[in-house]
């Protein structure tokens, strides 16, 4: 849909490459860029004096949990938490139930992400049926669907038999896509809770070794060179398999990867508190590791940022270690994360920022409307932040439906002042707004401050 | 201290001190009277969501004889097997007024759990949890060490202990390496390759792959019960094997000075892990650990119980006198 009479004046910000600039929003899309520009004609001005703007964020890795398990998620619940978060558009895994191996689940994530107005929702399609890693789903029918499926992942599940990887990889160049591996191999993390390392053994926690994720980031990137096909590997963790993709890359191999954004900052040092709030798949790792992901993210080895937003109920986390659900939120927090961990320390510039978090996932998702510069003429999905206020992390203020964020109670530093999608303000003042009804201020997830 | 999950909890002062404490109670037990009315009035919680005879037996008599009055939960018939959560059961025991939860369970951690939590609000001891501590476990084989070989009179300073067997799934040899070492011991972990950590080398101890060169000189053989489904696992070949290169039979037996003692948390394998002249020989203490175990628990629920009412030993509480 096109935005209608949408117009705003956005001063005060500074673009990626430094430079001050105001934004002049008409219709959906940039119409002008510079310095001062005239009130007059705007519909509304909007002060972000001493903020940056980026492209609308772009997430590669959501779970939403719709079909399935609406108690953890919804797609509209995961939409606002992606606005309030700074994202336009967000990638829907497949390990839903049922599982999105068919074009009728992929059409309908896509429907529920459209109507909710939030951010663009585009559904990854399951490599195989079932995520049981044996047949091929329906790979050719969720690309030609209304959904327009380019992302295919059993996320969650490894794709593990090196045939079927095989296959998939050959399958996709059909139409362009990727496939996204969960790199975990089964039978060496068969029961794993934790890191293996010191930390695992000293508190009794079934071990995840490295070399899991390892040996298939290893095989699949060889995989990909022979069929010359286009491999995108989720979620890396280890310093060992940044080596190896930074290897691949060097030898021309068409491989992309993702950090997220609490393999940026937390080590495994935090399972010492036994709480299921730090237990997640992949698992955190060593101060040797996040200091390799992050350089990795700076040099470009790692290209994208991705949160692997993973909601669960209260239940499934007030329990013991090893009864608890994999997975942590991410959307709401990750950019103030990144800003904290690489920006911060001078690792990334703002330009690197915008590519990691917004042109290159819409790049590798081939989300065509995503990803734009900051330029006159593009679509209006815009992200605003102040990169120097604080906030404290408070779990009863998120706006998705779940609060298992591992921050809780952290001072991060970078707050969301603005979130654009296509022209419209779906997050602003602390307040979400569906870009279908402007005039209807929700009331969920207030400020953070 | 209010809760004793770990060995890291404690100091090495408040170690011996239980131990010493456990002396003292040891020596009212062996008298006429063995009651003692320390813990009148309290109510401590056998909450034992994995199955255990020997160390319910040994808390409970514990409890009993400091007069606590004493609620068995167990996993078999109670509401644990129906599914009910760690939280929900934790909140029923703190709504019966628990003045202290003793638990066993299955999942590494779940004593720190119930104790960090706003669940509850009594104290917790922690009597095995997963594969990570067993705390009583390990004061109780410091105690039978020190009663037998201490050439001091507090600490183990000089006194050589080898491990021997499943490490890796032990909470026993978790919480022995950490209180041995804390009192001075030098321990030494003897297993095959397969059944030792990542990272042990980081432990406060030695590591053997080769028992025979280990067992030289020792002052204390401790062995740890193996699993049989640890086969199917790929640890070891088989049993055969296993008992060839890391069981307790009668030829290692006779590599061993005559003051040295045989030790095994229990329950053991015959055949396995242990032969019956080791388990039986005179340099054997395994049934001296159980009755050991009684009194090392009593001082733990008195350590922890007892300094909060101004009870001492002889347990005359004071009524309501001067505040």
């Amino acid at each position: 849909m096109s935005a209608i009479n949408s117009n705003f004046l956005l001063t005060g910000l500074t673009l990626p490459d430094g430079n001050l600039c105001d934004i002049q929003i008409v219709n959906g899309v940039i119409a002008a860029l510079g310095e001062s520009l005239p009130k007059a004609s705007a519909g509304q001005t909007i002060d972000f004096t001493g903020c940056i703007a980026l492209p609308g964020l772009v997430d590669l890795h959501t779970h939403l949990r719709e079909p399935g398990k609406e108690d953890a998620e919804t797609v509209l619940s995961g939409s606002m938490a992606a606005a309030k978060g700074g994202y336009v558009a967000i990638s829907a895994m497949a390990n839903t139930s049922p599982v999105a191996d068919t074009a009728g689940v992929v059409e309908q994530v896509f429907a529920l992400g459209q109507s909710a107005g939030f951010a663009d929702v585009f559904p990854i399609g399951a490599v195989t049926q079932g995520l049981h890693g044996e047949t091929l789903s329906e790979i050719g029918a969720m690309a030609d669907s209304n959904a327009r499926v380019r992302v295919f992942s059993d996320d969650g599940s490894c794709v593990h038999d090196p045939l079927v990887m095989r296959r998939a990889l050959e399958y996709v160049k059909k139409f362009g896509g990727v496939i996204a591996q969960h790199a975990q191999e089964p039978s060496l993390t068969k029961g794993a809770q934790m890191n293996e390392g010191v930390i695992s053994s000293r508190l009794g926690l079934k071990g995840w070794p490295a070399v899991a994720e390892e040996a298939i980031i290893a095989r699949d990137v060889l995989l990909a060179d022979h069929v010359k096909s286009r491999l995108h590997i989720c979620h890396l963790t280890t310093a060992g398999g940044v080596e190896i993709i930074r290897w691949a890359k060097a030898r021309g191999i068409d491989v992309t990867a993702e950090v997220t954004p609490h393999h940026l900052l937390l080590t495994d040092e935090t399972a010492n508190s036994y709480d299921p709030i730090f237990k997640v798949n992949p698992p955190l790792r060593t101060q040797r590791d996040v200091e390799a992901l992050r350089e990795g993210l700076a040099d470009g080895t790692i290209d994208i940022v991705a949160t692997d937003h993973a909601p669960h109920p209260a239940e499934s986390k007030e329990c013991e270690w090893q009864e608890a659900a994999f997975g942590m939120l991410g959307l709401e927090s990750a950019l103030a994360i990144v800003n904290q961990t690489m920006v911060q320390t001078g690792l990334l510039n703002w330009e690197g920022v915008a590519d990691r978090m917004s042109y290159a996932p819409a790049r590798i998702g081939r989300y065509e409307s995503h990803g734009q510069k900051i330029a006159v003429g593009a679509p209006a999905h815009l992200t605003v932040i102040n990169p120097t206020q604080t906030f404290r992390v408070d779990r009863d203020l998120v706006a998705s439906r779940s609060r298992n964020t591992p921050f809780h109670g952290m001072e991060l530093i970078g707050v969301i002042q603005g979130t654009f999608f296509r022209g419209l303000p779906t997050y602003l003042s602390g307040k979400l707004t569906s870009i279908h009804n402007p005039s209807q201020i929700e009331s969920h997830g207030g400020a953070w401050l | 201290m209010k809760h004793l999950l770990s060995i890291n909890d404690l100091s090495k002062a408040e170690a011996i001190a239980i131990l010493d404490t456990a002396q003292e109670l040891a020596r009212v037990s062996d008298g006429p009277m063995k009651k003692l009315p320390t813990l009148r009035g309290r109510t401590i919680v056998n909450l034992f969501a994995e199955d255990s005879t020997r160390t319910r037996i040994s808390f409970e008599a514990a409890a009993k004889r400091l007069s606590a009055d004493v609620i068995n939960f167990s996993a078999k018939g109670s509401s644990i097997s129906k599914g009910e959560s760690l939280k929900d059961t934790a909140q029923t025991l703190q709504a019966m007024g628990a003045d202290a939860v003793i638990i066993r369970h299955g999942a590494s951690g779940a004593a720190q759990r119930l104790a960090d939590s706003k669940w509850m609000s009594g104290a917790v001891i922690n009597a095995g949890d997963g594969t990570h501590e067993h705390p009583s476990q390990a004061l109780l084989d410091a105690f039978t060490i020190r009663k037998h070989l201490a050439k001091s009179t507090d600490d183990l300073t000089g006194i050589r202990v080898v491990i021997v067997g499943d490490v890796l799934h032990s909470r026993v040899a978790r919480s022995n390496v950490l209180l041995l070492a804390k009192l001075g011991a030098d321990v030494t972990l003897v297993a095959p390759p397969t059944l030792l950590p990542v990272g042990v080398e980081s432990w406060p101890c030695k590591v053997s792959y080769d028992f025979d060169s280990a067992l030289a000189g020792v002052d204390a053989v401790m062995m740890l019960r193996i699993q049989l489904e640890r086969m199917s696992e790929l640890f070891f070949p088989n049993a055969r094997e296993y008992s060839r290169y890391f069981g307790l039979n009668g030829d290692r037996l006779k590599q061993l000075k005559p003051t040295a003692l045989v030790m095994h948390p229990g329950p053991m394998n015959r055949g396995l892990e242990i032969t019956a002249d080791a388990a039986d020989g005179a340099r054997s203490v395994i049934v001296e650990q159980v009755s050991n175990g009684v009194s090392v628990r009593m001082a733990i629920l008195y350590m922890l119980l007892a300094g909060s009412q101004e009870g001492d030993l002889a347990g005359d509480n004071k009524e309501l006198g001067t505040m």
